[in-house]
């Protein structure tokens, strides 16, 4: 085997900018790109009852399982329903959840973790809690929870929340424990500065790149998780239309009509891939380890 | 003071290096970072390359290993010449061949130099696997017979350790082990003893140059470090800015300079002679500390176990006056400062500060009295908030004492000007100043509380030597000002003799000697100081005055 | 040795207790009577009273937990409220085919995603790495069920080389086995490849750019020398620990691919109980797949030493 390449292309330094592979401050087409997607997808989904043809819930016994028409873009569902306009329709309830799940685990989880990562005493009760609830699977945990609280847009959000909240919390507790040990923290204790000082002026802020990070990541994966819990029958209410729920009715028709596990799983997967790129390129901005210390 | 003065020019010439220019990968136009550098190295040369941060030096060894990191330095011009062989050109096979058989290299930092999962006679004999066709039993052999000749104990059991198993000089010597299995013509030293401490620094040095006496070993050492250069070096290559500035033989560079930046650094060099003690003020201590003890862990009972960091620690420290506790790594001299600061909880003993004893209170009880004690930290790179304006910085400690924020802002300034920094630094962010200058500012900031005490902890230590000398003198300078008594935490006998008038020297937990600077240093009773006064590198000379240092000292021979 | 894994041991019983206190806790804490939640809109009053008695639902709180904990000590976990059958005998005849895709899922994962991650750092910045991390990006974002419809989509309705859907134990034949269960593996394996790859990556990257990697490049070393001996042993730690947190992933990507395949699993039983409410079981599963995981990741912290020799008990 031969030595480490320098190669550097045009080419590859798109496509590796649509991946965001780490490569100091530079960013590339790519995050630009699934900027645009992404935002393209969020608008779309919200101005949906604005231009959908149909009303997505709107049953029309005469026309069950329609082909692809001029009159419905995508065909219908096993009730006659508009594929299309399910599947723009979708988009709201499914990207709520998303930014709602993203939001409240990071709130909850930021309050915990400073708390923990800086007074000795509640830390290692709080960590036995938060590994408890992080050996119990996610999905199984947010369907129980969904099973006993049954099937409203809230109790799928907190559903989502419980499993993320003691990843965040471990996060946050590992940067206030390690930027605890710098000297400017310590400096400010002997300029006497007061505890909750010193945790919300110096240490917070080292919490806030992370959790952008973090948040992203939260907001793609309850998505998919809302997805799951509506295929596995524990999502939101039937009646509602999410991405989620489209599939999970197609799931016995999938053989002669794959196309109502298609499209909204292609505009699932897209949304999901376009914010789990921001978010890489994110973090390789805001890594500590990718920015020189100049002096 | 004893030089080498060895005529090396008829011996063979391993390396010559022409013109040689590196630069940013991929960016020709950019500031080079090497600007032509020439240099030729002789089989038995020891040639030193010195130089600040940031002047090109292990650029310039790695050009020459071919191991520049390939996505940021490249080679844009000129030639390194290995008897011949041009390395500039060589293909990735031929550089691989080359490595270990003809050049060598060893690093700063032999812990993380060192594959922390292969035990360390495996990483020697993976020399001999990769280069010879000995057997399994013969490289074995030899890999014990080189750990033997760089003089580790029990290499039997050494040769089956892991490099975490063992101290930094034993990592070290299997850094030089590995590197002279071959027996290469040419070593390159990266500031091999600058993460050692100054007694095993003596040993290593020692071990190379035995080394190259046996094998004839053309070395090219890169160092910052004078005294050491002293000890060592056939020539010196000044560097600065990517350029060798000045070139000559050692006595030739310690005694006539021509260059005004070789006189510059030269000048900066601390004397191991301890300038003559202030006059004691009559005043009552500042500073208090008796029976002073830190023992961590230990379990539920404290009494057994444990390790006892400080033990025992007794002194004081008049208001203008300043003190320093001096030792190795693991002497306990930074728990002293800590304890003192209330960074950390002594297990025992009393500090009374201004007055207060301050070891037994509460933090809430502390509170208000840390105005009266300050600290500055070694590393300027994280000892300031780096998202904080240095105004907020400067300001923090005052408010929080009820200061108003804009008569706060206003004295912020003052001591900006105070520590020679211009007054918009106080909108500005840390990393847009150099070292010194975050240095300077963490000063101004204890300096803010018009402290009685001021705590430096190795707070010169990470600095090059030119700003090292700044900020020294700006340190004493605040002390006259103010009258604030300075206790001074440093590992660095150069340092500790140009600042202190008191001295305590620190042996694993326990003061072992303590005492007038001038005393301490110049007749140390105590065999541990001495061994460091002795292994103090170029200690005879006095640098800054281009001649040896008076008296009966000069007279002394020298490792050379 | 042995007293580090008997002291990480008994480190798992407060972390099993409080999972045990919070499924216990779950259903008794819910807004609204249990009996009627787990009962449904429709029950009469004289199943509401059934089900309070089974689960003891009016006892003080206290007594139904003692009560519940120490039959859970015993072994026992009670009754599924819809079939009447103990749930360790409905847990133990589903387990079979659950293990089989997990194990085969784990092998084909760690064999394909640790050389990719290392190709994909070797070749920093090239079109593998490229590759690598687009596949891995690529695993996070599609849903477990898309990836499985896809897959029956393309190899069993187009191509028609296995079955639909289904299971046939290793005892049925090998042939049998191997047709039904590779596409429920692929499709679980594809986001834990997805995390082991792109952890190996970061961790390769990390540790070639260590001092020890130069080292070993000046000492001469070849290049494949430096990546399998040097680096990967030093980038292990990172890997096994995503191995270990991962298989949460894999647990909970198992409930939904034996939905999509058919299988007769643990997977499959989960869902039924909780569309059924029949909570005995559910928290049976919580109980057991927390106990697994707590287990894999006690495994995991175990073989750090193996890899780390800094790492000792």
């Amino acid at each position: 085997m031969t030595e480490l390449p320098g190669s550097r292309h045009s080419a590859f330094q798109v496509l590796s900018g649509m991946l965001s592979l780490p490569a100091g401050a530079r960013v590339g087409i790519g995050p630009g790109l699934a900027a645009l997607v992404l935002v393209a997808i969020v608008v779309a989904s919200i101005c949906a009852p604005l231009y959908v043809p149909h009303d997505p819930l709107a049953m029309d016994a005469m026309a069950r399982l329609r082909p692809p028409s001029s009159e419905h873009l995508l065909g219908t569902d096993p009730y006659g329903r508009d594929i299309f306009s399910r599947v723009m329709t979708g988009g709201r309830v499914s990207l709520l959840i998303g930014v709602g799940a993203a939001i409240v685990s990071v709130t909850v989880g930021l309050a915990i973790g400073l708390v923990a990562g800086f007074f000795r005493t509640v830390d290692g009760i709080v960590m036995r809690i938060m590994d408890s609830l992080m050996a119990i699977p996610a999905i199984l945990l947010a369907i129980a929870l969904v099973a006993l609280n049954g099937p409203s847009l809230g109790s799928v959000i907190i559903a989502i929340t419980v499993p993320e909240v003691p990843r965040v919390v471990r996060l946050v507790r590992s940067v206030v424990l390690s930027a605890r040990e710098e000297p400017y923290v310590e400096a400010a204790i002997a300029l006497g500065s007061s505890m909750p000082k010193i945790l919300l002026q110096h240490l917070m802020p080292n919490t806030l790149a992370p959790l952008i990070v973090q948040g992203t990541y939260i907001c793609a994966s309850a998505i998919l998780i809302e997805a799951i819990l509506s295929f596995l029958g524990a999502g939101v209410s039937t009646e509602i239309p999410t991405w989620g729920n489209i599939m999970a009715e197609g799931r016995s028709y999938f053989q002669i009509k794959p196309g109502l596990i298609f499209w909204p799983g292609l505009l699932l997967s897209l949304c999901i891939l376009c914010i789990n790129l921001l978010g890489d390129t994110a973090r390789d901005l805001l890594d500590p380890r990718m920015k020189k210390r100049e002096g | 003071m004893k030089f080498k003065s060895r005529d090396l020019s008829a011996a063979r010439r391993i390396l010559k290096i022409r013109d040689l220019r590196v630069g940013l990968s991929g960016r020709p136009d950019a500031e080079p970072v090497l600007d032509g550098i020439d240099l030729d190295i002789h089989a038995g040369e020891t040639h030193c390359l010195v130089g600040e941060s940031g002047s090109g030096k292990s650029v310039t060894s790695l050009a020459t290993m071919g191991l520049l990191p390939k996505d940021a330095l490249e080679v844009q011009g000129g030639q390194i010449d290995l008897e011949g062989f041009e390395i500039t050109s060589a293909t990735p096979q031929q550089m691989r061949r080359l490595r270990a058989q003809r050049i060598a290299m060893i690093f700063q930092e032999p812990m993380t130099a060192l594959n922390p999962v292969l035990r360390v006679g495996e990483q020697i004999e993976e020399v001999l696997a990769m280069h010879t066709d000995l057997s399994q039993s013969d490289a074995k052999a030899r890999t014990l017979d080189i750990m033997e000749q760089v003089h580790l104990p029990d290499v039997d059991r050494i040769y089956a350790a892991f490099p975490h198993q063992l101290s930094g000089g034993q990592r070290q010597r299997i850094m030089i082990a590995m590197a002279l299995v071959l027996d290469p013509d040419l070593l390159i030293a990266d500031e091999p003893t600058t993460a050692l401490d100054v007694t095993t620094q003596l040993q290593i040095l020692k071990l190379i140059e035995e080394m190259q006496e046996r094998h004839g070993t053309a070395v090219l050492f890169i160092t910052h470090d004078m005294g050491v250069v002293a000890e060592i070096a056939d020539t010196v290559s000044v560097m600065q800015k990517g350029r060798i500035v000045e070139r000559a033989p050692i006595r030739t560079l310690l005694t006539a300079p021509k260059e005004e930046y070789t006189r510059k650094l030269l000048t900066a060099v601390p004397n191991l002679a301890p300038r003559a003690g202030r006059a004691a003020p009559d005043a009552a201590a500042v500073l208090r500390v008796e029976g002073l003890e830190m023992t961590y862990g230990g379990g539920w009972f404290r009494t057994a176990g444990g390790v006892r960091a400080a033990q025992d620690v007794t002194f004081d420290i008049a208001p203008g006056r300043t003190l320093g506790i001096v030792g190795e790594s693991g002497s306990g001299k930074s728990t002293v400062a800590r304890c003192i600061m209330r960074l950390i909880d002594p297990t025992g003993g009393e500090v009374v500060v201004a007055g207060t004893e301050i070891a037994q209170m509460s933090r809430r009880q502390l509170g208000p009295h840390r105005k009266h004690f300050q600290i500055v930290f070694q590393d300027p790179y994280r000892s300031l908030n780096p998202r904080w304006t240095v105004a907020r910085s400067l300001c923090e400690g005052p408010i929080n004492f009820g200061t108003p924020k804009a008569e706060a802002m206003a004295r912020a300034a003052e001591l900006l000007e105070l520590v020679e920094l211009p007054r918009d630094a106080m909108t500005r962010y840390p990393h847009q100043f150099s070292g010194g200058q975050r240095q300077r500012i963490a000063i101004a900031r204890a300096v803010a509380m018009q402290p009685d005490l001021l705590v430096a902890d190795e707070a010169v230590s990470a600095l090059d030597v030119s700003v090292q000398a700044q900020v020294l003198g700006l340190l004493e300078d605040v002390q006259k000002r103010f009258g604030i008594a300075m206790l001074f935490i440093t590992h660095d006998l150069r340092v500790a003799a140009q600042i202190c008038d008191d001295v305590v020297v620190m042996q694993k937990g326990r003061v072992v000697e303590q005492g007038a600077a001038t005393d301490v240093l110049t007749n140390p009773r105590h065999s541990y100081t001495r061994s460091l006064i002795e292994a103090a590198p170029g200690r005879n000379w006095d640098f800054a005055n281009f001649r040896a240092l008076g008296g009966a000292q000069a007279e002394q021979g020298t490792t050379a | 040795m042995i007293a580090y894994i008997l002291k990480r041991l008994l480190a798992t019983i407060p972390v099993l207790l409080i999972v045990a206190i919070f499924v216990f806790l779950l259903l008794r804490l819910t807004p609204g009577d249990p009996a009627a939640i787990l009962a449904g809109d429709a029950a009469t009053p004289a199943q509401l009273e059934r089900i309070r008695d089974r689960l003891g639902l009016n006892d003080p709180l206290h007594v139904q937990f003692f009560t519940w904990f120490g039959q859970m000590l015993q072994g026992d976990l009670g009754t599924s409220l819809i079939s009447n059958t103990d749930v360790v005998d409905m847990v133990a005849a589903r387990l079979g085919p659950t293990i089989n895709i997990a194990l085969m899922t784990i092998v084909i994962s760690v064999l394909l995603a640790v050389p990719m991650g290392v190709i994909a750092a070797w070749r920093h910045r090239t079109w593998i790495d490229v590759a690598v991390m687009s596949f891995s990006v690529l695993g996070f974002s599609v849903p477990v069920f898309v990836i499985g419809y896809i897959l029956i989509q393309i190899f069993a309705i187009e191509l028609r080389w296995v079955p639909v859907q289904g299971y046939a134990a290793p005892t049925d034949g090998v042939g049998a086995f191997f047709s039904r269960a590779i596409l429920p593996s692929l499709t679980l394996a594809t986001i834990y490849i997805a995390l082991i790859a792109r952890m190996t990556r970061a961790s390769m990257l990390e540790v070639l750019g260590e001092d020890y990697v130069r080292t070993a490049r000046a000492k001469g070393v070849r290049e494949n020398v430096v990546l399998f001996r040097h680096a990967l042993r030093n980038a292990a730690v990172p890997i096994l620990t995503i191995i270990g947190t991962g298989f949460a992933l894999l647990i909970s990507g198992v409930v939904v691919t034996e939905s999509v395949f058919n299988i007769p699993g643990i997977g499959r039983l989960t869902v039924d109980a909780i569309l059924a409410r029949d909570y005995p079981v559910i928290q049976a599963m919580i109980l057991l797949t927390a106990g697994i995981y707590v287990m894999v990741n006690l495994v995991v912290d175990v073989s750090y030493s193996f890899f780390d020799p800094r790492i000792r008990y």
